[in-house]
């Protein structure tokens, strides 16, 4: 598989990329050569195997459902670009 | 005073408790040694003076209560990955500018309970995201290893670029670093250093930027295999705020060390040997088979079918993982805002400016391969050939190999500016051709020097065991360094 311009444009829209026409026109050869790269994985055989979820066999640990941390809202603005009161600050949403 | 830089953390701890100088002293020997060269490496982005002053005296209390911990006094740096509680942490990109957390990762966290000493944070690839140290919005970091007869700046390696060259340089006695494809193993490979990268779960990843969280572990670039061992046994602990941390208990790797290899079984695996790989290494790799054989191990022919495949399925796992970890950066909770027209534009104008080329185009594959569509046809396919890899790995495990030996790369550390590398993305992930599995299969692998090539570069190999089970690593990388004897980069700084 191989992705054009256009594709290009809407993936880096998903992805919040601002990109240039000329950007995307440079971002598409060198997408194309890692798809190219990849390509080689549909020659395995892949049938019945699973995909893996965990390289360590794991199980979910849990803990007490308690609040154990919190009231930190100082910490968690501290290093925002524009906050008030706490709050982050964004460009306004809702018209 | 400068002597001091050259000493190992084993032989610093026993100076240290037997007071032939201060800690402070050593910390000031080492803050020197930066000043003088930092310049010239740019392997720090941050240099922490007056808290590395601050802990040595600490330190120095410590020891003269009787208290001193198990790396009370010694000065190490730290890759700008880890969160460190007041300082720089930006992960070497633009988009975390001025960041610095309010909390401590678990790893250095660690280290602090033991005594160490922080120097600095350490230059690295952006968001650990490349294998020369070049994608760094610090710029790259020069090799303190150089062609013989040549002034050629050669790269690092990466992403733990930074880490390996202040190693190397003796601008600190030890470093943290990190590694999502072989980001330690392959830039110790190429400055002549010991890099481990412990099991998957060994280490917590709290606090640790995250690249690709299923990827990720943290471990030490060391002098030796003994300091290696030093630093991986504070570095490493269960962690309930990383719910992927292991809860077993952390050995002293330093036992491991002088252990006989008899009865050991090693693996040799047909597939690392690849086209257009350098005659030396080969050589290199059969005069490790050869050393490790006098030592009393056994040597088996072994095969990982999937090898091959390991690097193009970590090239869609990574990438996809990168573009969900790196989907937080929007200027909004912290570092870089450039300002939009509206919210959307204001991201998006973000983005653009705050990452730099390589982690973009990562994140690029990471949304393309994730999108509707394409998610069976890559994202799962990959992650079933992961599963494929790890069980080539667990059958010959369960045939009886104790480790696996083979080349650390594919060849010795490169220019920076390579022309190659730059004009084709797939040239530079090839780098990683020998270390990736290993992640893949959240296995520990170790680089360890073992010889210097033609141009007088250094070389390394790499040895890969079960889960959990660093100390064979360990012991049977010191059996390649007491044979292969000790790398240092002759000083032209």
């Amino acid at each position: 598989m191989s992705v054009d311009v256009d594709t290009v444009t809407r993936v880096a829209r998903l992805a919040r990329i601002a990109v240039t026409a000329e950007d995307a026109e440079r971002m598409t050869g060198e997408l194309n050569t890692i798809l190219g790269f990849v390509e080689q994985l549909n020659e395995v055989d892949v049938s019945g195997v699973e995909p893996m979820t965990s390289v360590i066999p794991t199980s979910m640990r849990r803990r007490e459902d308690a609040v154990t941390d919190g009231s930190k809202a100082a910490d968690v603005v501290a290093n925002a670009p524009a906050t008030e009161e706490n709050f982050f600050m964004v460009p306004k949403v809702i018209e | 005073m400068s002597d001091l830089t050259k000493l190992t953390i084993a032989e610093a701890r026993a100076k240290l408790d037997a007071r032939e100088f201060t800690a402070l002293e050593l910390t000031d020997a080492y803050l020197g040694a930066i000043d003088a060269a930092n310049e010239t490496f740019n392997a720090y982005v941050a240099v922490t003076h007056d808290k590395a002053r601050e802990m040595a005296k600490a330190s120095d209390a410590r020891i003269a209560a009787g208290q001193a911990g198990a790396l009370e006094g010694i000065p190490l740096g730290i890759k700008d990955l880890f969160a460190t509680k007041g300082v720089h942490t930006q992960a070497a990109s633009h988009i975390l500018d001025g960041f610095k957390p309010r909390y401590e990762s678990t790893v250095t966290a660690n280290l602090w309970t033991d005594g160490a000493v922080m120097l600095g944070k350490l230059n690295m690839d952006e968001f650990a995201m490349g294998s020369s140290n070049e994608t760094s919005y610090y710029g790259p970091v020069k090799n303190p290893w150089r062609a013989k007869g040549s002034n050629t700046d050669l790269v690092p390696g990466g992403s733990s670029g930074g880490s390996a060259a202040a190693v190397a340089a003796w601008l600190c006695a030890g470093a943290t670093a990190t590694d999502t494809g072989g980001s330690i193993r392959q830039p110790a490979a190429f400055t002549g250093t010991v890099g481990i990268k412990p099991t998957y779960g060994r280490c917590s990843r709290w606090g640790t930027v995250a690249f690709a969280s299923s990827l990720d572990q943290a471990g030490p670039i060391a002098r030796d295999v003994r300091d290696a061992a030093i630093l991986l046994k504070s570095m490493a602990s269960v962690d309930k705020k990383d719910a992927t941390s292991v809860d077993l208990p952390v050995p002293d790797y330093t036992a491991a060390l002088c252990q006989s290899l008899k009865g050991m079984k090693i693996g040799i695996p047909r597939e690392y040997r690849v086209e257009g790989m350098p005659e030396e290494i080969e050589t290199l790799w059969q005069q490790g088979i050869a050393w490790l054989k006098d030592a009393g191990a056994e040597i088996v022919d072994i095969t990982l079918p999937h090898t091959k495949y390991a690097l193009p399925a970590y090239y869609i796992v990574a990438p996809a993982e990168a573009s969900s970890n790196l989907a937080r950066y929007d200027g909004v909770r912290y570092g870089l805002r450039v300002p939009g027209k509206d919210i959307t534009d204001m991201y998006e104008q973000t983005r653009a400016a705050g990452f730099g080329r390589e982690v973009k185009r990562r994140i690029m594959i990471g949304t393309y391969v994730l999108s509707a569509g394409y998610y069976d046809a890559y994202y799962v396919q990959a992650q079933k050939v992961r599963t494929l890899i790890k069980r080539d790995f667990e059958t010959v495990f369960a045939d009886g190999v104790d480790a696996i030996l083979t080349p650390a790369t594919p060849s010795s550390a490169f220019g920076i500016a390579d022309q190659d590398m730059a004009a084709d993305p797939v040239k530079m992930y090839l780098n990683d051709i020998f270390t990736v599995t290993v992640n893949m299969a959240g296995l520990p692998g170790i680089a360890v020097p073992a010889g210097l090539d033609h141009k007088g570069l250094p070389l390394g190999l790499q040895l890969i065991g079960k889960p959990f089970e660093e100390e064979t690593l360990f012991r049977t990388a010191h059996v390649i360094e007491q044979a292969a004897g000790r790398f240092e980069a002759p000083k032209w700084w």
